[in-house]
């Protein structure tokens, strides 16, 4: 078990490094001239190749790289914010935690409606009530997240007025935001959890159990609900992790001082190493989060802590590989 | 499409004849054509039918609420929302189209070198897809957008890159269980060049995984546009993008509930309309598939 968690930790490593690339190749071919912007409009040409030269702008396109990465690696420093002049990390760490509560929230909403809802489709299909889920989670799926966050702002802020539309603060700031994120994501996992379940249902074993005399409810959720998990896993994973990054709409409609709003502000300015930064760190954030589906799986499904701990590796796809590729 | 064997003739197209009777009885997937059929209609025919061009200001009819005139009311540059809504179709659906275009190109080119060529190939490439797999989406589309700058073909670009990495890794899926097939064995003993094989041999049997995919993934190309759009960085005004006139809109959610009502209505029933097709073409396309 340990050697599998650590060799899926050792697998990031060459990921992290590729993201990191990525990004700083696609900030380094922005148009715009960071010195220009930084100092005021009447600097000289010579201010500014001074101020070119300060920030390291005029090394090769390598050297810049390296000092970046270096420079996250060693010293935790992701540079500094051009507007704020303050170290980007701390920008990114005073803003983190509202973006995670957020996610936190959200998922509070989406994970129990979003199994319940599935496992009641799966187990009376073709009721109305599987009809009335499956066509509201097509709805919920249809959505723009950001166009539901303007509709419930007009419906409970500006026609009703009960709750606020805007900000931050007390619990009643929260509501809106999480319900927003939260039923489009219980709209896939829904579908995810009808569909995980309606494949068990129809398995042997489920047969088996049945015929044996086991409670319909033992049936349901002992022994289809616990095989059925692994994909509702993956996307209850895959929807948090996107909620870290997907979180640059919904923080913009209600201007919630996020990671999010905090990278679109800063890209609307070019302040480059506030972007980079907070993108590298919500990289950096889905990996880990990833790892923890990973390492969920090995708890839930025993065959794949088999797997890892010396068994027999007949396959080296992990399952959510084989889930991607069946997909 | 599959001719994997002799008897072309009676091969030919019985696959596609069956699907498109098995999605003829599928309602929903019918409904949803239907309504793509209108807004592609609408798209192609806005110069015709919108009372007034995307971008005719009037300021003295400023923020009117929906009236016979203007139907979906004027936004706050006095522009006719309705025929804004109808052109930015047209921005929406060249958008979805050829964002998917693009990225299933060079996702069926990277699956298939990956899958069919397999060992050092297949794990460089597929290690690149991961390292972009490992961002959420909107994150590198914002990334590239930033370094592209605004505009309709760098939106395209954007958006394409981001699902190259799923059209890969489907490709690649099944060309692996492909190219072990007996079918694959007789082209290779006949002597047909690895290009041959995979165009015409392995490609079509790939068709129909692809295709619905491609087709899921027009919606999220969308979906992807207008949020792009909505925070700035794809369109930008006066182009009436479903998004970008969303973004403008919220600044006048107080007054004027119409301006952000309709471009979201268009967008939700843009993307309902494409699931609800893919959906049936899925079902269609592999029965087994069919709860």
């Amino acid at each position: 078990m340990y050697k599998y968690v650590l060799r899926r930790f050792l697998m990031m490593i060459p990921v992290l490094l590729g993201v990191s690339l990525i990004i700083f190749t696609l900030l380094y071919f922005t148009p715009g001239n960071p010195a220009e912007l930084l100092l005021p409009e009447e600097a000289s040409e010579e201010d500014i190749m001074k101020k070119e030269v300060e920030l390291g702008l005029d090394d090769p396109f390598f050297v810049r790289y390296i000092n970046y990465l270096t420079g996250i690696v060693f010293k935790g420093d992701f540079g500094i914010s051009y507007t704020t002049k303050r170290p980007v990390l701390d920008e990114i760490l005073v803003r983190f935690p509202t973006t995670a509560l957020l996610a936190i929230a959200s998922m509070l909403v989406a994970v129990p409606i979003g199994i319940i809802a599935g496992i009641i489709s799966a187990t009376r299909q073709y009721s109305a009530l599987d009809y009335i889920a499956t066509s509201l989670s097509f709805v919920g799926v249809s959505m723009p997240n950001f166009w539901q966050g303007l509709i419930l702002i007009l419906l409970f802020s500006v026609t009703f007025g009960w709750l606020p539309s805007s900000g931050f603060g007390s619990f009643k700031y929260w509501i809106l935001p999480a319900v927003t994120i939260g039923t489009s994501s219980a709209a896939n996992i829904m579908r995810m959890t009808r569909s995980s379940m309606l494949e068990v249902i129809r398995q042997d074993y489920i047969r088996t159990a049945r015929a044996k005399g086991q409670s319909e409810r033992l049936v349901k959720y002992n022994h289809a609900l616990k095989n059925a998990l692994i994909p509702i896993i993956t996307v209850v994973g895959i929807s948090f992790g996107n909620l870290l990054g997907g979180a640059v709409l919904t923080e913009t409609v209600f201007s919630i001082p996020g990671l999010g709003k905090l990278m679109v502000d800063a890209l609307n300015v070019r302040n480059y190493p506030l972007v980079q930064g907070s993108v590298l760190f919500l990289a950096l954030t889905f990996s880990f989060v990833n790892l923890g589906v990973d390492i969920l799986y090995a708890y839930v499904d025993p065959r794949i802590k088999y797997q890892y701990s010396g068994g027999k590796t007949e396959k080296k796809l992990t399952i959510k590989e084989k889930q991607r590729n069946e997909q | 499409m599959n001719n994997n064997g002799f008897n072309n003739n009676y091969k030919k197209n019985s696959q596609w004849k069956y699907t498109f009777k098995r999605l003829k009885k599928n309602k929903a997937a019918i409904i949803g054509l239907i309504l793509l059929i209108i807004l592609a209609l609408g798209a192609i025919l806005a110069d015709f039918i919108a009372p007034n061009g995307y971008d005719d200001q009037l300021l003295s009819r400023r923020f009117q609420a929906p009236s016979i005139q203007f139907p979906f009311g004027t936004d706050n540059l006095g522009r006719d929302i309705f025929s804004r809504v109808l052109h930015g179709s047209r921005i929406s659906l060249q958008v979805g189209l050829f964002s998917v275009l693009l990225s299933v190109a060079i996702g069926t080119i990277i699956g298939s070198i990956s899958g069919y060529y397999g060992k050092i190939v297949d794990n460089l490439l597929m290690r690149f897809i991961d390292i972009m797999m490992s961002m959420p989406r909107i994150l590198l589309a914002i990334a590239i957008c930033a370094a592209l700058g605004t505009g309709i073909r760098n939106l395209i670009i954007a958006i394409a890159i981001g699902s190259i990495p799923e059209f890969s890794r489907i490709v690649r899926g099944s060309v692996l269980a492909l190219k072990n097939q007996e079918f694959i064995e007789a082209a290779i003993s006949n002597g047909a060049s690895d290009i041959r094989i995979i165009i015409k041999y392995i490609l079509p049997n790939c068709m129909a995984v692809i295709i619905v995919q491609a087709t899921m993934s027009v919606a999220k190309a969308i979906l992807s546009a207008s949020s792009l759009s909505f925070i700035g960085l794809g369109v930008q005004q006066p182009i009436p993008e479903w998004g970008a006139m969303l973004s403008v809109g919220r600044s006048y959610i107080r007054n004027s509930w119409w301006i952000i009502t309709f471009p979201g209505l268009a967008i939700m029933m843009t993307i309902f309309a494409i699931n609800l097709f893919g959906d049936g073409l899925r079902d269609s396309l592999d029965p087994r598939l069919k709860k």
